[in-house]
């Protein structure tokens, strides 16, 4: 008599049965199916009634809106645009000054933010208590006034163009901005991003060699003449050879304002610095916490293998307290990106204040609009927090935990 | 932030109620005891708030006037103060029933937005205003300049349609408020300000030394402003436009907030038909029969509203202008009440 082994119980439906219905078993599957029916029923009429109202009311209604002139202009565009573009246009110019303000804001608030951190925690007590004052005044104002007093500070602290301060005669600092010159391209362009580009990788390339050697074998190589020939004397050579990459168009005072050359808005310069200072307060204090986290054994520890607080801190102490930074940092770089669209309180182009705003009211298609602003946004911060999420599991996982 | 969570909220609201939009206004103005009313964040002249809190100008006078002839009583207005970009979701959800804020009246407007302007209460045009330091006599010597102007106006539009029909170049700043833009433009952000002419005089008065402001001659658009109402009731759509009317009527047949009483009872025709002693006019719009003479008490004709409000006897100082009579040179023409 042979005995055959039971048949093992279907295991799809048995998972399904676990994580949807949980403990109440096929029920909960049930209640739960009927929790998202009842949901997508309330997403429909929602849209159903909002597209039957729209239609009753004429009000226009689709996206057939963006390939439609905007008619308007704007006076900070990455990308060519002038007033005949589309609002589809708009829309990049608008996302793309959001993108630009949010990243540099990002920067500097992560680079304040460490710097504030360490001197909150340093032994030197004026450091420490200036750290303290910089967090607890700025986390404690409201930062729509923050943007408002960096943005009137900066005006009224500026003279007008015909007044401008003048750096060594080719930038200006005007209540217009900053004017800088600006680089035309000429025939040695080429190449020279070429070898500029080839220095690049070379140099990685060699790093990672480098710390092959050193992790693989204990061989210590010294790279960085290398690095240094490969990143600047390449480039230079090329220009030997073929010529100038560019020139510079130097801006030259015309009538009201400045002719040629980059020009930073004042709007742009006041929002990044109340964004990034801002933001930095928060930072400064996860970064202390993180630090605070690491055990104070492994300070003590690195002191007594004879390394400087410096370098205990950067090669010991603050690898190990990344892991607890990372998450609360990338709220606040969520925040900081959703808090530029205050932006339109000062006349910054930004993305509310030049599509969710002059569109909107250009076109009245209030919830097309605010819709893909919304989306982008959630876009942009799904980004930002998938971006993080692998840094953070990057650095879990070279410290083995 | 809040701009945005106002308007997804009315989005919502409009998808939700259904008969927001439908007909039926007059009776949920009575029902709520309140007329409801859009107006501008602070134009003076328009309509702002004065040191005591009470609304006055021209187009808060609108709104008054139909207060006036619903209850018999103008102060029966609840004011919302709109930015230029919100006004148009504000009218479109319900949460006003009439838009009177400064409100240029254009075919897109007039056909998208699910709404309809039902007059002109001001012939504008748009101007530009500069310090009298630049030297500048002419908007066509404005190129290379900075122009400040507040963002969901027509006024953004034009100016980039003037300054491309002249071959100039210039730069823009937009801001949300009035305000701001004003003060961006005291604080030497931009040589221009560039809004309605008469917004620029009503603005310069904000300024701390308007004497060293003037406002250039070019008027570069027409700028028609009325009040408006929502598509679907056609009887409110008549209340609102007639109320206007009956300020240029009577104001064509010299009848004064003061003289009023004595017009209705003289035996001329035009007179007994317009000030409700003959005829049923009133209560074909769905008031009462005595509707001009409660308009005219309420605010005066249209005469005195200006008067009061922006021309002589305001501070602005404004001529009368396009916005004189039709037979006095001006544009301002109402249809025969018969």
């Amino acid at each position: 008599m042979s005995t055959e082994a039971r048949k093992p119980p279907a295991q799809i439906a048995l998972k399904i049965r676990r994580i949807l219905g949980g403990k109440a078993g096929w029920n909960g599957v049930a209640v739960q199916f009927a929790f998202a029916a009842i949901l997508g029923w309330i997403g429909y009429e929602i849209v159903s009634n909002a597209r039957a109202n729209l239609e009753n009311q004429h009000i226009a209604a689709g996206f057939g809106f963006l390939r439609n002139n905007a008619g308007f202009d704007v006076n900070q565009t990455l990308i060519p645009y002038t007033g005949s573009d589309t609002f589809l246009r708009v829309f990049v110019v608008g996302l793309l000054n959001t993108l630009v303000v949010s990243v540099v804001g990002i920067v500097f608030a992560t680079v304040i933010g460490f710097i504030v951190a360490l001197c909150r925690l340093s032994p030197n007590w004026l450091l420490s208590r200036v750290g303290e004052l910089y967090v607890e005044v700025i986390r404690n104002l409201p930062l729509l006034f923050q943007i408002l007093f960096w943005y009137l500070a900066v005006l009224a602290a500026l003279p007008n163009p015909r007044q401008s301060i003048s750096l060594f005669g080719i930038a200006f600092i005007s209540n217009r901005g900053l004017v800088i010159p600006s680089p035309i391209g000429e025939s040695g362009l080429e190449p020279f991003l070429a070898m500029l580009v080839l220095g690049i990788v070379a140099s990685l390339a060699l790093r990672f060699h480098a710390r092959r050697a050193l992790f693989q074998e204990g061989r210590l190589i010294r790279i960085w003449p290398y690095v240094l020939g490969l990143l600047f004397g390449l480039p230079v050579a090329t220009m030997l050879v073929f010529g100038l990459p560019f020139t510079f168009e130097l801006p030259q005072l015309k009538g009201f304002n400045f002719a040629g050359g980059s020009r930073i808005i004042p709007e742009f310069v006041a929002l990044t610095v109340a964004l990034s200072t801002y933001t930095a307060a928060f930072i400064a204090e996860i970064v202390r916490a993180g630090i605070l986290s690491v055990h104070k054994g492994q300070m003590e520890a690195g002191s007594s293998l004879g390394l400087s607080r410096g370098a205990t801190l950067r090669l010991i102490v603050i690898p190990q307290a990344m892991r607890v930074i990372v998450p609360p940092l990338t709220n606040q770089y969520l925040n900081l990106t959703k808090n530029s669209s205050l932006a339109v309180a000062i006349g910054y182009p930004d993305l509310v204040s030049v599509f969710a705003g002059t569109s909107l009211s250009q076109t009245g298609q209030a919830i097309e609009i605010i819709a893909m602003t919304m989306g982008i946004y959630l876009l942009i911060s799904l980004l930002t927090s998938a971006v993080m999420s692998v840094y953070g599991w990057r650095v879990s996982r070279s410290l083995g935990a | 932030m809040k701009r945005v969570t106002l308007a997804l909220t009315l989005a919502l609201a409009a998808g939700l109620s259904a008969e927001a939009a439908d007909a039926q206004t007059l009776k949920t103005v009575k029902d709520r005891g309140m007329l409801s009313c859009g107006v501008s964040q602070g134009l003076p002249g328009f309509s702002s708030p004065d040191d005591k809190g009470n609304w006055t100008g021209i187009d808060v006078d609108v709104c008054r006037a139909i207060a006036g002839a619903i209850f018999n009583d103008p102060t029966k207005v609840k004011y919302v103060p709109l930015s230029a970009k919100d006004r148009f979701t504000a009218l479109q959800s319900g949460e006003i029933d009439v838009l009177s804020r400064n409100t240029t009246w254009t075919i897109s407007r007039d056909t998208s937005l699910g709404a309809n302007f039902t007059g002109v209460t001001y012939y504008d045009g748009q101007g530009f205003m500069v310090k009298k330091s630049l030297k500048v006599n002419s908007a066509l010597e404005l190129n290379s300049a900075s122009v400040c102007v507040q963002t969901g106006t027509t006024t953004e539009q034009n100016l980039a349609d003037y300054f491309k029909a002249n071959n100039m170049k210039y730069e823009v700043i937009a801001f949300a408020t009035n305000d701001e833009t004003v003060k961006a433009y005291e604080a030497g952000r931009c040589d221009v300000f560039t809004t309605d002419q008469s917004g620029l005089y009503a603005n310069r008065l904000k300024l701390a030394s308007p004497n060293d402001h003037m406002v250039l001659p070019e008027i570069i658009s027409k700028e028609p402003l009325g009040p408006m109402v929502r598509h679907g009731d056609d009887q409110w759509f008549d209340i609102v436009k007639w109320t206007l009317f009956a300020m240029i009527t009577a104001e064509e047949l010299g009848v004064t907030s003061k003289n009023v009483d004595e017009k209705a009872k003289l035996e001329n025709p035009e007179l007994k038909r317009v000030l409700g002693s003959d005829g049923n006019f009133g209560e074909q719009l769905g008031l009462t029969k005595d509707w001009v003479v409660r308009i005219v008490k309420a605010v005066g004709n249209y005469g005195e509203v200006f008067d009061r409000n922006v021309g002589a006897g305001s501070p602005l100082a404004i001529n009368r202008g396009l916005n004189n009579l039709w037979n006095k040179g001006g544009l301002q023409y109402a249809p025969p009440i018969r």
